[in-house]
């Protein structure tokens, strides 16, 4: 199976208005590299193209081996009006993790 | 003094949130202060319409059974509460609050009411005033609208613990505040301070949700064990003088405290995160760092922060129609097939009706309602039909649950369990800046403190 990011990190979600917050935490401190180069912006827009509108911004947390990303358009118009029944995207936290990131190079593993 | 420590412990996160946990806290976790944070965004909206039905209402429907349960304890340990639970009506929930007390046979409780939250009456005369989400007048919400709170900040919830008062009863506060304000109380910390200020806010921003930050909202078998998660005990911070932190939880629960849990915790709900804005300061938690001390008990340091802003955030409520909802099930054979029949039937059947909607959706539970339909997973042995629609028209919010439920006779073969069609009244929320001079606060206490 390949690489996902469950296999380097773990994962929460926060909800304001129609914004999402996912973080993305490494286990190793030594995966937040990896992460940084592979983990773009592009490639989490494209996990979430069918769920949310964007824009998403990523965030860096080097301190915290971690990452934030904000995706916008998210919550079906926000928590008070949304159809959803997930309306805070607790969940959403998930297709983060599920994202399947690019094979690491021996440098890398 | 330096040395002395406060400790201050996380009783609610949500007005949902569980019971007995803060119980225990107050009982076995040797805690100063007990908050109890019930507010969401909508919450005081909700609770305004409740107050406008019954004036004596409008504070959080909780308040009788968590007050009913700590209070005892609390008054034996000279445990202060602090608590937004006022919401729409501090003083009436201060007043329920002192009843409360009475039937315990606690005597004549003091609580200190901060007022100056509900700042409708100064919106209303400023209909010029720019939403943040749209960049559009307030002058549009203004017929609909059924509440505007200030989020105040730790120096008015100070006001209120200046009394002496045991229990503290705010409306609409920031949710840190909560917890900084015992900080600011107990050691004279100056806003000048920033690095106190800071790291009380990354506190309180830590402990606001209660078992998020102590197991909860973070297991995963195999993966992210939590022990005993069904005796999941609450958190409490640890706070000194000179602004030191360690997070730590009830002794004896369930669940962990531990440096994952708290990263976790401290990036929930945070956009930039050297740029959070509370009504203290404004919070950079790119520094922090988090240490493992023992087992259950975290170090926290180097929260940053700028000073706060001149503005309050103020969350605007207004209603916004109607949400109508219905579900009913699929198995077996073809089970997808037949709910994706059954929800062609049920817009086809509003639509001939002559029901609108200004928005819709359909989900299928099993499939696509909580990531949306990529279009490649694999179909469930069974599945549940889900659809709902916003309305003006409270007709047309029932129609769509009473159609769904029709599809028990009157639909593709093998429905069942159908739920009552739901309805809900929409109470939409949005946000503007005030500029902090227009926002008097004060503070009553009722009862003698």
């Amino acid at each position: 199976m390949s690489l996902r990011v469950y296999d380097l990190a773990h994962s929460r979600t926060g909800d304001k208005g129609d914004t999402a917050n996912i973080s993305v935490i490494c286990y190793r401190e030594e995966d937040w590299e990896f992460l940084q180069r592979e983990l773009t912006t592009e490639r989490v827009m494209k996990a979430f193209g069918h769920v949310a509108g964007g824009p998403v911004r990523r965030y860096e947390l080097r301190n915290l081996k971690a990452f934030n990303f904000v995706i916008e358009n998210a919550l079906g118009g926000g928590v008070t009006v949304s159809l959803a029944q997930d309306i805070h995207g607790k969940s959403l936290c998930n297709v983060m993790l599920g994202i399947e990131l690019p094979d690491r190079g021996p440098t890398d593993a | 003094m330096k040395g002395r420590t406060v400790r201050i412990g996380s009783g609610a996160g949500t007005s949902d949130d569980r019971m007995t946990p803060a119980l225990e806290l107050a009982q076995r976790g040797k805690i100063d202060y007990l908050v109890f944070e019930c507010l969401a965004e909508r919450t005081v909206a909700r609770e305004n319409l409740a107050r406008s039905k019954d004036p004596e209402r409008g504070y959080s429907p909780s308040l009788h059974e968590r007050l009913r349960m700590v209070l005892p304890v609390c008054t034996d340990k000279r445990i202060r509460i602090v608590t937004n639970m006022g919401a729409a009506n501090p003083i009436g929930g201060a007043r329920a609050a002192r009843r409360e007390a009475r039937e315990l046979g606690l005597g004549d409780l003091p609580v200190a009411v901060l007022l100056g939250d509900d700042v409708s009456e100064i919106v209303r005369s400023r209909p010029g005033l720019t939403l943040l989400e749209n960049g559009e007048p307030l002058e549009s919400l203004l017929p609909r609208l059924v509440s505007a709170n200030a989020y105040l900040g730790a120096d008015a919830i100070c006001e209120a613990l200046a009394t002496g008062a045991p229990i503290v009863l705010t409306g609409r506060v920031a949710d840190p505040s909560l917890f900084l304000a015992p900080m600011i109380h107990e050691f004279g910390w100056s806003y000048d301070d920033l690095p106190k200020i800071a790291q009380g806010t990354a506190a309180g921003h830590l402990l606001e949700c209660t078992a998020s930050v102590s197991g909860g909202c973070f297991g995963w078998p195999g993966k992210k064990e939590v022990s005993d998660l069904a005796r999941l005990g609450y958190p409490f911070a640890d706070v000194t003088a000179d602004g030191s932190v360690t997070i730590s939880k009830t002794p004896g629960s369930g669940g962990r405290v531990d440096v994952m849990t708290c990263t976790e915790q401290q990036i929930y709900e945070i956009h930039d995160p050297t740029n959070y804005i509370t009504p203290d300061c404004v919070l950079d938690i790119t520094e922090i760092r988090f240490t493992q001390e023992t087992e259950d008990r975290v170090r926290v340091e180097g929260a940053r922060a700028r000073p706060r802003t001149d503005m309050y955030k103020v969350t605007v409520g207004y209603t916004d129609g109607y949400i109508g909802e219905g579900e009913v099930s699929y198995g077996g054979i073809d089970a997808v097939a037949r709910a994706k029949w059954a929800a062609d039937v049920v817009k086809e059947r509003l639509r001939l009706r002559g029901f609108t909607y200004e928005d819709f959706r359909v989900d299928l539970i099993g499939i696509s309602s909580l990531h949306g339909d990529t279009g490649d997973r694999p179909e469930p042995y069974e599945v549940r039909l889900r659809m709902a629609g916003r309305t003006p028209d409270r007709r047309a919010a029932h129609a769509l649950g009473f159609e769904v439920r029709a599809m028990h006779l009157n639909g593709p073969g093998g429905a069942g369990g159908a739920c009552e069609p739901r309805v809900r009244d929409v109470l939409a929320v949005k946000s503007l800046l005030l500029p902090r001079a227009l926002v008097k606060t004060q503070v009553v206490v009722e009862g003698t403190p």
